[in-house]
């Protein structure tokens, strides 16, 4: 049985303008310690994606269709209390800016220890002593356990924050955009960090980030998002080497190669595409530079490329002069 | 490299905060806290030169880049704007030399005016600088600003909201009000970090042909020493407040001596698979700006720091013709 | 050429009317607002009665009925042309105090935030002190130095609730000068006049509006409250007034609901009419709170 298993997820949210189709039929699965990257550029659906599984999507949001299956379990059916069972002793999430997600008045081992007697019977004392663990094993010196915030810089938070999320023994866990906001240094140390535990704890993890190029030494699995669908999934090797989608190969080649030629990548024509109203067809024809007529009429369906490797286009691997 | 004229001379600048502390720190404090965040800093950027600055929050990147421009006062030594000193007390040098250095910030959504539509934010430097005395001349220069800057048709958007523009176009405008006093020198701080990955390109393509068109020279800040190999000439890696290594782009990459550029480059990411890349993470973070260490400053990170490298702060050695390292290390090794 | 600029300032102006009129709360707000407004302006021309003529001594005290739509009071005057008299007054009153006090408050807090150091400091001091003092005895004193003319109220009004508006844009002048927009306009050459005027006034504006329709609806209370105590012009017909009249001659415990019911209505309705507005435009145009 696989650890986590999305079938055709909906989410969509309801504003005034008109309903954003933000995740429009999405499939994923991820196994016991396999770590998954989740990409895609700002827009795609990858956080909200992130959101559903946790059940913490805003008000004008909801999940449409689809299952949601952790553990052969259906969260998408679940009640409110639960999910709540759920939440953190099996799925954690790191939040996109988790470093200012901490309450700058109360000591951050107070609020790992919070977190830890909220979802499991234990007491604050025990939940402390866990708090030391935890910090010890994200390379956090455990006595720090009393300092605020304030006194930590911006990698420390950022561990702190991924000790929360390890509080409750999770088997699996979402980072959305983990390293973002931190230094080239410090996004290395963190990446380290994640791959060190997932070895070590055996968890899942679904890495989602915009920055492709680090995904290359951290992750197992691979899936491109673009405007609420996933274009391309499959192992590492398949989305780097051999990529059957024309967004992927462009996306791909949008990241500076110091091993390759010194040449400016080839821009992205054209702007995201609106969510309210995607365009018809495939939802990247607008841009793309292979476009013939059906792309513009007609949904490509998922086509197996190999054992694992899905892409979703109807010429494929145009870019690869097959 | 070509005898080309020197846009702007940097001579040993420093720039130093006082941290403002509690008031009791201040009454019973002895010392007072100062950041150093420019500690001694010499460069020479070239015309038609894009020389990049790299570095990690910290470094003092941003804060040179502003001193330059005097938009950050300077506590000592001086920058040269085509030779001549540039005299910040002088409120009508100060407004020239303004005109012809420009800078370019961080955050597209953020660097424009919201209440203002971009017609008004393109053409307000000539306003501001009493030049093109009609409506019509300037409406003019603004169009031409914009187009060049890869928003054409420019009437689309002359009288938009920023708010109903793009990141990248935003940044596309920004870049248009910067060009449009036809500088000689351009500051671009971090200007597509804040961009999606597929807009990069297109700003950085433009900032390309914005060199070679009009013969600009920029100094390009970033903290990723992949774009700066893609964009410059020359890369110069800051670190707590000094250049640390400086040469051609090429060579940086190819041929580093400095072991903080050297770690740098091992934990760059690249786009293809590796597994257990030997890469050199290094420990810790960018130590306290208020409490340099003694020597060279990057001792308490370095795993070849020696003896004299706790004592004597590094001079820069050359390693080849414009390439030069501030390294007890790579000195030796010559 | 400059059609295009016209065709999307329209839109813009319809895309703004259009969310305005989704707002219930606005549109509750502007309806009772406009009702007044036009009575208030229209109404007193076809007053039946003046206001100020006494009735015959036989007259007082009439409950609604035949020419007296609203009754009497308890000097035989017309209630109704009373009420409308006097919802020109505190309209009126209650508009020009909020140019005195907006206009202060705006131009200290604005100044008070971009200078800083010892201006700011000043400044603030002045304002904490206008803050602090207690509204009404400040208010009775004033009132009793200047004297109970109609423009005597609106200065004193005016002059006692700019301080909480100096306070609040003050805080917004201080947000908006660290921005990298108004530091790239300062790289460009601009100088502290040009900023201000140009960037600094446009960006607290939508704060300095809904902040204006709020207080119109304090200074509104406050005319109100003065008269009623018996501090406000007594040679003109308010709603406070007709209150202070209504109290005076115990129309309440005699049950002369015609007397002080009316007036005490049209002060809440206009009051809360204000308020909505208020509420619609903060929600309008603070995109943070706007329900999606």
């Amino acid at each position: 049985m696989e650890l986590l298993q999305i079938n055709n997820l909906k989410t969509y949210f309801e504003i005034s303008a008109g309903t954003v189709k933000a995740v429009d039929d999405v499939s994923l699965t991820l196994n016991y310690g396999e770590s998954l990257g989740l990409v895609g550029e700002s827009g795609c659906g990858k956080t909200t994606t992130a959101l559903s599984i946790n059940n913490l999507l805003p008000d004008e949001g909801r999940i449409v269709s689809g299952e949601i299956l952790l553990e052969g379990k259906n969260l998408v059916e679940m009640s409110d209390r639960e999910i709540k069972k759920i939440r953190w002793n099996d799925v954690s999430m790191i939040f996109q800016g988790a470093m200012n997600a901490l309450n700058p008045v109360m000591k951050i081992g107070d609020q790992i220890a919070e977190t830890i007697v909220l979802h499991q019977k234990s007491s604050f004392r025990e939940a402390l002593k866990k708090a030391e663990e935890l910090f010890a094993l994200v390379d956090l010196e455990p006595k720090r356990i009393s300092n605020y915030p304030h006194e930590f810089s911006g990698g420390m938070k950022q561990r702190a924050m991924i000790a929360m999320a390890l509080a409750c023994n999770p088997k699996l866990v979402i980072g959305d955009e983990p390293t973002t906001a931190l230094d080239v240094m410090v996004q290395a140390q963190i990446l380290n960090l994640l791959y060190r535990l997932r070895q070590e704890l055996n968890m899942g993890l679904i890495l989602i980030t915009h920055d492709l190029s680090i995904l290359g030494e951290t992750c197992d699995k691979i899936a491109v998002m673009y405007a609420g669908k996933i274009v391309e999934s499959g192992d590492v090797e398949d989305i780097f080497n051999r990529n059957k989608h024309p967004y992927t190969h462009k996306l791909l080649s949008s990241f500076p190669n110091i091993h390759r030629e010194r040449i400016m990548p080839e821009a992205i024509e054209g702007i995201p595409p609106d969510l309210i109203n995607p365009p018809p067809g495939c939802r990247f024809h607008p841009r793309c530079p292979y476009c013939i007529e059906i792309c513009r009429s007609e949904e490509p369906a998922m086509t197996m490329e190999s054992k694992g490797h899905y892409y979703a286009c109807h010429l494929g691997g145009v870019h690869n002069g097959k | 490299m070509e005898n080309k004229n020197k846009i702007i001379s940097v001579k040993d600048l420093k720039v130093q905060f006082q941290i403002k502390q509690s008031f009791l720190h201040e009454l019973f404090a002895k010392k007072q806290k100062i950041v150093k965040a420019v500690d001694g800093i010499s460069l020479d950027i070239h015309q038609g030169e894009i020389v990049s600055l790299v570095g990690e929050s910290g470094s003092g990147k941003t804060t040179l880049g502003k001193a330059i421009l005097n938009l950050t006062p300077i506590t000592s030594g001086e920058v040269l704007f085509k030779g001549k000193k540039v005299e910040h007390t002088n409120k009508r040098e100060l407004k020239r030399f303004r005109q012809k250095a420009q800078m370019i910030f961080q955050d597209p959504y953020q660097s424009l005016d919201p209440k203002s539509m971009i017609i008004d934010t393109v053409a307000e430097p000539l306003e501001v600088n009493n030049l093109l005395k009609t409506a019509a001349e300037r409406k003019e220069k603004t169009v031409k600003a914009l187009e060049g800057s890869g928003l054409a048709p420019a009437e689309n958007y002359l009288y938009r909201y920023p708010y109903e523009l793009s990141g990248g176009q935003r940044q596309r405008v920004a870049i248009a009000g910067s060009i449009i006093l036809d500088p000689d020198f351009i500051v671009a701080d971090e200007p597509v970090s804040m961009l999606d990955v597929s807009v990069r390109t297109g700003i950085l393509k433009l900032l390309l042909e914005l060199k070679n068109a009009r013969n600009l020279a920029f100094l390009f800040i970033t903290h990723d020493l992949s774009l700066s190999w893609l964009i410059s000439d020359r890369i110069a890696i800051m670190y707590l407040g000094k250049i640390v290594e400086i040469g051609p782009a090429d060579e940086i990459i190819k041929n580093c001596r400095h072991p903080y550029t050297r770690a740098l480059l091992s934990i760059m990411p690249i786009p293809e698979v590796h597994r257990n890349r030997n890469r050199q993470v290094l420990k810790g973070e960018i130590p306290d700006p208020t409490e340099i260490p003694r020597g060279c400053r990057f001792n308490t990170r370095c795993e070849f720091a020696h003896d004299r490298c706790y004592n004597e702060e590094p001079q820069f050695t050359a390693i080849s013709d414009n390439h030069d390292v501030a390294c007890h290390l790579a000195a030796k090794e010559q | 050429m400059n059609t295009i600029k016209q065709e999307m300032r329209k839109k813009r102006v319809e895309a703004f009317y259009q969310s305005f009129r989704s707002n219930r709360m606005g549109m509750i707000g502007a309806v009772i607002l406009i009702f007044f407004i036009v009575i208030s302006i229209f109404g007193p021309l076809f007053f039946p009665f003046n206001p100020l003529e006494f009735g015959e001594p036989g007259n007082v005290l009439r409950p609604p009925g035949g020419s007296h739509l609203l009754g009497t009071d308890n000097l035989g005057r017309d209630i109704f042309s009373n009420l409308l008299a006097g919802g020109r007054v505190s309209l009126m009153v209650g508009l020009l105090a909020t140019v005195i006090s907006m206009f202060l408050g705006t131009s200290i807090g604005v100044v008070s935030g971009f200078a800083g150091s010892k201006t700011d400091m000043i400044l603030m001091r002045i304002t904490d002190f206008f803050l602090v003092l207690p509204w009404l005895p400040l208010v009775l004193v004033l009132a009793a130095i200047l004297g109970t003319s109609i423009w005597n109220i609106i200065l004193v009004i005016g002059l006692t609730s700019w301080a909480g508006t100096a306070r609040v844009v003050r805080s917004q002048t201080l947000s908006l000068k660290e921005r990298p927009f108004i530091e790239r306009i300062r790289s460009i050459g601009a100088d502290d006049k040009t900023i201000i005027i140009r960037h600094i006034l446009p960006n607290v504006f939508p704060l300095v509006f809904a902040n204006t329709i709020l207080i119109t609806a304090v200074a509104i209370l406050s005319e109100t409250t003065l008269s009623f105590l018996g501090l406000g012009d007594t040679t003109r017909s308010s709603w406070g007034m007709m209150l202070h009249y209504a109290f005076q001659s115990g129309a309440a415990s005699s049950g002369a609901y015609w007397f002080f019911l009316p007036p005490g209505i049209c002060v809440v309705l206009v009051v809360l009419a204000f308020t909505f507005l208020g509420y619609a435009f903060d929600e309008m145009l603070n995109p943070k709170l706007k329900r999606r």
